[in-house]
């Protein structure tokens, strides 16, 4: 047999500039088997969080990861409330999943981007970073932040969306509806990147199902399944929209799977509009006495899929388990089975395919020693471990 | 299928391996389980009631460590917690992941944090602090500050 070549992506990744390695181990040109590392960047978040008030939670979780700043917090408010029994106000319900959907159109227009960019298509990834700007803006207007937007708390969210600003909104939600036209046409219609794409990174359905693979991924292999949809919470049951599904499970089947949500998306926050001009400007919070004994799961569509938290309450007022799932673990975890027997090119776009977001998947930092409480990393030693372990992945094979 | 229904079904299938069961609402199930019946209702859940595996979440409490395996039906948008209480000294239990690949990582992770040993996995290596951490020291601990 061949000696086979490793080709290392990452630790730091050149393209996602989020730090994991896979390392590619290819005989030629064709990936014969792979494998990842990841730890670089973990935070200690489920730790942290039994340390921290319910209402500081929020922002802890915000900071998971920042393209879906928006599906943590949401998921551990469902969690929450479960425990409390809470009935949040319908107003609630529409801006949570105003800040929710315009967060999917941001995020999926930056995969729109990243993959083209992957795919050695920069137009497209300018373009569709270009069309994101505006979104951002829109959060800035309403939230006060561009990312992080601080906005959920249990029983409520913190600001309210006035009526002056629903024709702001609209205004570019009609534009963006426009550029996605644009864009769809772009890349739904051009040869070279169904060339790419098409038979690329093919995940059948009965992988999906043994990798418990969630939202777009998922969805692009024929697997209808939607939390919104299924489990549904805030404002999806009072709105009408449908799940969008593929069936060839390759890397253009994803893409489908994401341009389509974005029109979906467009049309629930024009749904919430309409529903908010209905509700009692201000009506925004209910009052929470305490979090009683007890477990909650909350579960939020991400732009990714499925978000799930497993918060665990003694009646006090700081958590006692916080268990956080974000979609790219279970989506990441795929790869085997997508990049295997491709070529190195072709398994760079399918790697990205799933749209993987590391730091969510990672949650704890070294720091100090608990027996002497000494620091146990300096920066010269962080970077003699960084020099030997380069040394490490060079010799190895 | 309606919540009633598949917990009946459950039930009827696992009588004698049921401690405890509480019904928060149509969509919202915890079942307490012997450890040692896991595989088998592992195995049911998945490859015969149709329920997708969320992920596991380990706990450390006062009764010694605790495992919720939440298992979903997404048609009906029913999250099933199998839980499952283990022996403080030496927690220990059957890995899922001859059965599906969607706990390989996570049992990996519980076994690296809670320090909880997982029988056949096929490959429990640490996921997260490959070379970096101390053995022996589980920072999910309750003890760990």
């Amino acid at each position: 047999m061949s000696k086979k070549t490793l080709i290392p992506i990452g630790p730091y990744h050149p393209l996602q500039e989020e730090p994991e390695l896979f390392k590619l181990y290819c005989d030629g040109e064709i990936v014969k088997d792979i494998k990842w590392e990841t730890g670089y960047n973990h935070r200690g978040i489920e730790k942290l969080s039994e340390s921290k008030t319910y209402e500081q939670v929020f922002f802890l979780v915000e900071r998971i990861c920042g393209i879906c700043s928006n599906s943590h917090p949401f998921a551990f408010a469902n969690a929450v409330e479960e425990i409390a029994n809470i009935e949040i106000t319908n107003r609630t319900k529409y801006i949570r999943s105003i800040i929710a959907e315009l967060e999917r159109i941001h995020s999926h227009l930056l995969w729109v981007g990243l993959a083209g960019h992957f795919l050695g298509y920069n137009t497209v990834f300018m373009w569709a970073w270009k069309y994101r700007e505006p979104t951002l803006d829109l959060f800035e207007m309403i939230t006060g932040n561009r990312n992080s937007y601080g906005m959920f708390k249990v029983g409520g969210v913190r600001r309210d969306i006035e009526e002056s600003k629903i024709p702001v909104i609209q205004n570019v939600l009609d534009d963006i509806k426009k550029k996605t036209d644009l864009l769809a046409g772009a890349v739904m219609d051009d040869p070279v990147i169904h060339a790419r794409t098409k038979g690329v990174g093919i995940l059948t359905l009965q992988d999906v199902i043994d990798y418990g693979a969630v939202g777009p991924t998922a969805r692009a292999s024929g697997l209808e399944i939607d939390v919104r949809k299924d489990d549904p919470y805030a404002a999806y049951p009072l709105v009408n929209w449908k799940v969008i599904t593929a069936q060839a499970g390759d890397v253009f089947a994803k893409a489908e799977v994401r341009l389509l949500e974005m029109y979906e998306s467009i049309s629930i926050i024009e749904q919430c509009l309409a529903g908010l001009k209905k509700e009692k400007e201000g009506d925004i919070e209910v009052k929470v006495r305490e979090i009683p004994e007890g477990i909650g799961n909350g579960r939020a569509e991400a732009p990714r899929g499925e978000v799930f938290h497993f918060v665990m309450s003694d009646g006090s007022t700081s958590p006692v388990r916080h268990k956080i799932r974000a979609p790219s673990y279970v989506n990441i975890a795929t790869f085997r089975k997508s990049c295997i027997g491709q070529t190195i090119a072709d398994a760079t776009i399918s790697l990205a395919a799933v749209d993987p977001c590391y730091c969510c998947t990672e949650r704890m930092a070294v720091a100090y020693d608990i027996h002497s409480g000494k620091k146990i990393l300096n920066a010269e030693e962080l970077i003699s471990i960084s020099v030997k372990r380069t040394r490490e992945i060079k010799d190895s094979d | 299928m309606d919540t009633k229904t598949i917990i009946e079904e459950f039930k009827g299938e696992f009588m004698g391996n049921i401690l405890e069961e509480v019904t928060k609402n149509e969509r919202r199930v915890i079942i307490t389980i012997k450890p040692d019946s896991l595989l088998k209702v592992a195995d049911y859940l998945y490859k015969r009631a149709g329920f997708r595996f969320i992920i596991a979440s380990a706990i450390h409490t006062k009764r010694g460590f605790e495992i919720h395996y939440h298992f979903s039906k997404d048609e009906i948008g029913l999250i099933l917690n199998i839980h499952v209480i283990l022996d403080r000294e030496k927690p220990q239990i059957e890995s899922l992941s001859n059965m599906f690949n969607a706990s390989n990582w996570i049992e990996r992770e519980m076994h690296e944090l809670f320090g909880i040993d997982f029988l056949n996995h096929p490959n429990q290596e640490k996921l997260i602090s490959e070379g970096n951490w101390a053995e022996g020291v589980y920072p999910l601990r309750k003890e760990f500050k």
